[in-house]
């Protein structure tokens, strides 16, 4: 018979789960699970400076491994300050599992200290979440997290656990097995067969290829149907790094920051190929004027994906690494010589406009090698970022797309760095992103991680100003900062070694965390940009440019 | 209208992943019933909802919610609303 506490059981599960690192901040309601954490010889304890940074280091971990990662917290602001990490877990599918300490069952709904209600705040941005209400509940409840943390679409889990909970004692005969995903739904081969038809018979066809791709570690699949049908292809935001950037069939971002080569490549399509992708809005624009001569095929794990934005002419519930495998015996080789030589046309007369932030980040990426990992923090820098750096492999390219948290990009290049030891982390971070979660500099000097920050900093909200700008009569307001931060000396206070964009070299040959200062300025913008609901053929393009 | 039937497991959190799917979508629920059945671990949820565009969409995403394990929609006609009426009088 095994014997323990709540508390003793949660850190016994989760190593029997594979977890091997924690990140989080003790208080009053989980200090049970501390106290039990602190005698587990297996798991390590990254102590974050905030919540939201716990959350995001779990999250770097999930995105650079594939495999769920853990989070834990305090009740009340713990869990508050948590919740926005675990949000943009979910806009994006990532498996983080959210432990979060409650008061005890007898307090509950009393308005008691540190008390809110973690689990109604959690139902909206989580996969599914738990109120614990015994230590028997946890022989289930946590494999059951994890299983669906992993099955399907991936997603967040949010665990609440009463502080009496924790301290139960609990008597149990057989450890539970471990929490693994549930079997992908079976393939659909009669939809499978029309779909290979369509590609047979398409003229213009573009594989278009979303974050499920790199979910389902479908990268290779992609890639291959791509070379052997002549599919040129485009990624989202989160897909890139699927097919390499200079790969010949690769068209790049889509959307609202795309080359206008990608752009006007589906415009022309007459047949569009969508695997694990959800047709957002920063993608397709104005959606009912998105790739408006093509049939559409849709693959993607989640039914609900299927026919939300956009009818597709062949859906297909299926995991997007057995759907491609299974396509491409279906597919017929073909070159597709005149349409790769009208799009190579379009790439020569609609190129992506240069500009100076695009040179930050090539020089980055030519000092940090093909192993590097690049987590983004959410505005200019990202999309500068987006649309310059060399992206050759999947899981290397960590970025806050569907919610856009900024302050996600110190805590997840935390996380992928702690993850992955053996690979240098970058992070692009803007002036206004990197205050807010400014205080994770002090959780990356004191564990000496592999973190390069790349600072580019214009004083401004970037992305505020340059739509200020664009689309409100360039009256600026709320987005130019009055007082210039010393990013160097807060940078070196925290112990973190800083250095100017010309001693970049330095900063970059310098072992573990290091800052480089690259200034920009507040002039330059994202180009081209979509304005918000046109289009995506109107783009604005260099007309406003500084460098025009 | 249509008349949806859930089959969900019985705890307290269900009703409020149920009814907070619709509430943030801002889709209206005009009648609910819920009650135990069996040995009281499931829940039979009825709702009464408009005939809109979204309902397959809602649909699907009550589908997704763990604690849903069935979903079947019925006309606007089925008789477990219709009983009702006379307690519901203005």
């Amino acid at each position: 018979m095994n014997r323990m506490t709540g508390a003793q059981l949660i850190i016994a599960l989760l190593q029997r789960q594979g977890i091997r690192i924690v990140a989080g901040i003790p208080g009053g309601a989980n200090l049970p699970l501390y106290d039990a954490l602190a005698q587990s010889p297996h798991i390590r304890h990254i102590l974050a400076r905030h919540e939201q940074g716990a959350g995001f280091i779990a999250q770097g971990i999930a995105r650079a491994t594939g495999q769920p990662a853990v989070c834990l917290a305090t009740s009340g602001p713990g869990a508050t300050n948590v919740l926005t990490a675990i949000a943009d877990a979910k806009l994006d599918s990532i498996p983080v599992i959210c432990i979060t300490g409650q008061v005890s069952t007898a307090m509950i709904g009393t308005d008691a200290f540190q008390e809110v209600d973690t689990y109604g705040m959690s139902i909206p941005i989580t996969k599914h979440n738990f109120l614990v209400r015994s230590a028997a509940q946890l022989l289930e409840v946590i494999p059951d997290a994890f299983r669906i943390a992993v099955s399907g679409r991936p997603g967040p889990v949010l665990i609440d656990v009463p502080k009496d909970v924790q301290n139960q004692l609990v008597e149990f005969a057989d450890w539970p097995a471990p929490g693994r995903a549930d079997a992908p739904p079976p393939l659909d081969s009669d939809a499978l067969a029309r779909a290979a038809a369509m590609i047979n018979a398409a003229q213009r066809p573009i594989l278009y290829l979303g974050g499920g791709v790199i979910h389902a570690n479908a990268s290779a699949a992609a890639v291959q149907l791509a070379e052997k049908a002549g599919l040129p292809t485009t990624m989202t935001l989160m897909a890139l790094g699927v097919m390499p950037s200079e790969h010949e069939l690769s068209l790049g971002m889509l959307g609202m920051h795309a080359a206008p080569f990608t752009n006007l490549a589906l415009e022309e399509c007459d047949l569009l190929i969508a695997v694990g992708a959800r047709f957002d809005d920063r993608a397709t624009g104005k959606v009912a004027r998105f790739c408006p001569q093509a049939r559409i095929i849709h693959v993607d794990i989640d039914a609900g994906e299927l026919d939300k934005i956009k009818p597709a002419h062949v859906g297909l519930v299926a995991d997007a690494g057995e759907a491609l495998t299974a396509l491409l015996p279906r597919v017929a080789a073909d070159p597709r010589r005149a349409w790769r030589e009208r799009v190579a046309a379009l790439k020569r007369r609609h190129p992506l406009p240069g500009c100076k932030p695009h040179e930050i980040v090539r020089q980055v990426a030519a000092l940090a090698g093909d192993e590097a990992i690049i987590a983004t923090d959410v505005g200019q820098h990202q999309m500068w970022a987006a649309q310059a750096y060399p992206l050759r492999k999947p899981r290397r390219w960590l970025t806050s797309g569907g919610l856009g948290t900024m302050g996600f990009g110190l805590p997840t290049a935390i996380g992928a760095a702690l993850a992955r030891p053996d690979k240098t982390v970058i992070c692009f971070s803007g002036d206004g992103s990197l205050l807010m979660n400014i205080q994770e500099l002090a959780t990356a000097a004191e564990l000496g991680v592999n973190v390069k920050i790349v600072l580019m900093n214009n004083n401004s909200l970037g992305l505020v100003r340059q739509q200020q700008t664009l689309f409100y009569g360039r009256r600026i307001f709320g987005a130019d900062y009055q007082m210039r931060v010393n990013f160097l000396k807060v940078a070196e206070g925290f112990g973190v070694p800083a250095f100017e964009w010309e001693d970049l070299d330095a900063a970059m040959a310098t072992a573990g965390p290091s800052l480089i200062h690259a200034p920009v300025d507040a002039a330059e913008y994202v180009l081209p940009m979509v304005p918000p609901g046109a289009a995506n053929k109107d783009m604005i393009g260099g007309e406003v440019h500084a460098h025009a | 209208m249509r008349t949806l039937e859930l089959t969900v497991n019985n705890h307290p959190g269900v009703m409020s992943h149920v009814c907070g799917l619709f509430a943030r979508r801002s889709f209206n629920v005009e009648g609910i019933l819920c009650m135990p059945v069996g040995d009281g671990r499931r829940s039979r949820i009825w709702l009464r909802v408009n005939e809109d565009a979204r309902l397959e969409q809602m649909i699907k995403q009550l589908q997704k919610l763990e604690d849903v394990l069935a979903v079947r929609p019925h006309g606007a006609d089925h008789a477990v609303f219709v009983g009702l009426e006379e307690f519901f009088r203005a």
